[in-house]
């Protein structure tokens, strides 16, 4: 009984994990964060997030046996921020958030022209769209994952990495042309 | 009006992830698809101005001390746990020991050591010996102020024990070691993914300044005294690296 005690006890670190996690797991903080940033839309929740994330990824630490570490993490991040989201902001997850519907009252013509910044506007855009293409998103162009890191971290399956990603560029080509009604003219 | 080919296969195309033959095949339809050819133009522009856009957030540092911190916290707990508390008798009755001899040794081992009281082979060998796995550290922490009240009672000295991971030098914890047959402190700093060892002793010389580095076998190291302290610092990281983190120290 007290063999499967241990069996669980994958919390029992030493340091010689500490020494491991910090060569294999620890270089991927920034990765980590920019995720749940991304996913969160707040860089305050993203520190505590990420760090409570860290911290689990430390406690499973003895169930990661090689391979693509940061792959590991971003999944433990990943989830740790839906967790946090579907306590805190369930409405988030639950409607497919449709900027069409609802452009967010920031992105107007006006607060675009003040901001008149290329990166305010590309953020407002990306974060208009629904988690899920968001973080597809954000892994491709961002992290530059592969497909396959895309698939393992979002729980995807591989086959649908590339529609996802199609789905999720479209909606932000479609996103950033009504933040800025100058350039619509461009698309159609 | 829409392509199938614009809806999926060509973000394979502007992600590198068609295999030889598929893309190929859509270069060839890209010649004749004016849809697909002005829409991989305007995927390609969105995809620099996301790159140009410096889009990417890094963890702030305080953060990096947080899980740093928690880390210690989780590691120490699980270590105190499953040492048995008879067990803890022992150890301390071994420090006891050695620090007692450690106090008479001393003067006997600075006479006969009159200017260097190690030779590079040792500081190498003490290096490479604190790299082994279990061997870095007996206390782990970033913290500066866990790290030096351990070495109380441990050693007849108090090394100067201070985290620079503001300068990029964290602290990553301390252990007792021995160096020309004596004990003496090693604090173990981290450079990027390197390791740093810096040996202290104490010493009657007089200061000296941080010397030019040694090498030998792919590691460096620096040495100097300062306030009847010896200090020897050595890692495989760059000269200028060891020299940043020796002037931290001397400061």
């Amino acid at each position: 009984m007290s063999g499967s005690d241990q069996g669980k006890g994958s919390d029992v670190l030493d340091a010689q994990d500490r020494a491991r996690f910090e060569q294999l797991v620890l270089p991927h903080l920034d990765a980590a964060f920019n995720l749940a940033r991304w996913l969160l839309r707040s860089r305050a929740d993203s520190e505590d997030v990420a760090q409570e994330a860290m911290l689990r990824a430390y406690r499973f630490f003895r169930g990661f046996h090689g391979g693509d570490a940061r792959a590991w993490l971003l999944q433990i991040v990943r989830n740790t921020c839906y967790t946090w989201l579907e306590k805190n902001r369930p409405v988030e997850l639950m409607t497919e958030f449709d900027e069409e519907l609802h452009p967010q009252p920031s992105t107007s013509p006006e607060a675009l022209a003040i901001a008149g910044d290329n990166r305010e506007r590309l953020t407002r855009a990306l974060e208009t769209l629904p988690p899920r293409f968001r973080e597809v998103l954000v892994l491709r162009e961002l992290e530059g994952c592969s497909y396959k890191e895309i698939a393992s971290i979002t729980a995807i399956p591989i086959g649908t990495v590339m529609s996802a990603l199609a789905r999720a560029r479209q909606r932000l080509q479609r996103a950033l042309t009504h933040a800025s009604p100058q350039e619509a003219s461009r698309e159609l | 009006m829409s392509c199938d080919f614009t809806r999926t296969v060509l973000h394979g195309y502007l992600d590198g992830e068609l295999d030889a033959s598929r893309a190929a095949e859509f270069e060839r339809h890209l010649e004749s698809c004016r849809e697909c050819a002005t829409a991989l133009g305007a995927e390609e522009s969105l995809r620099s101005s996301l790159h140009g856009a410096s889009l990417y957030e890094r963890a702030p540092v305080s953060l990096r001390k947080k899980i740093r911190a928690d880390l210690d916290a989780a590691t120490a707990v699980s270590v105190a746990l499953r040492i048995p508390a008879w067990r803890w008798l022992g150890v301390a009755a071994a420090v006891l020991i050695v620090a007692t001899f450690s106090w008479y040794a001393w003067p006997r081992v600075q006479n006969s050591a009159a200017s260097a009281p190690f030779t590079a082979a040792e500081i190498i060998d003490a290096h490479v010996r604190s790299l082994q796995p279990g061997h870095l550290t007996d206390v782990a922490s970033t913290d500066q102020h866990t790290v030096k009240p351990w070495f109380n009672g441990k050693l007849a000295f108090v090394p100067p024990v201070k985290d620079f991971a503001d300068e990029g030098f964290p602290l990553v914890g301390g252990r007792l070691d021995v160096l020309g047959g004596q004990n003496v402190a090693a604090l173990v700093y981290s450079r990027r993914k390197h390791l740093i060892n810096v040996f202290v002793l104490p010493t009657k010389e007089p200061d000296t300044p941080i010397h030019p580095p040694g090498a030998r076998q792919g590691y460096q190291w620096v040495h100097w005294r300062h306030q009847g302290m010896e200090f020897c610092a050595i890692s495989d990281v760059s000269a200028s690296d060891l020299h940043e983190l020796a002037q931290l120290i001397y400061q």
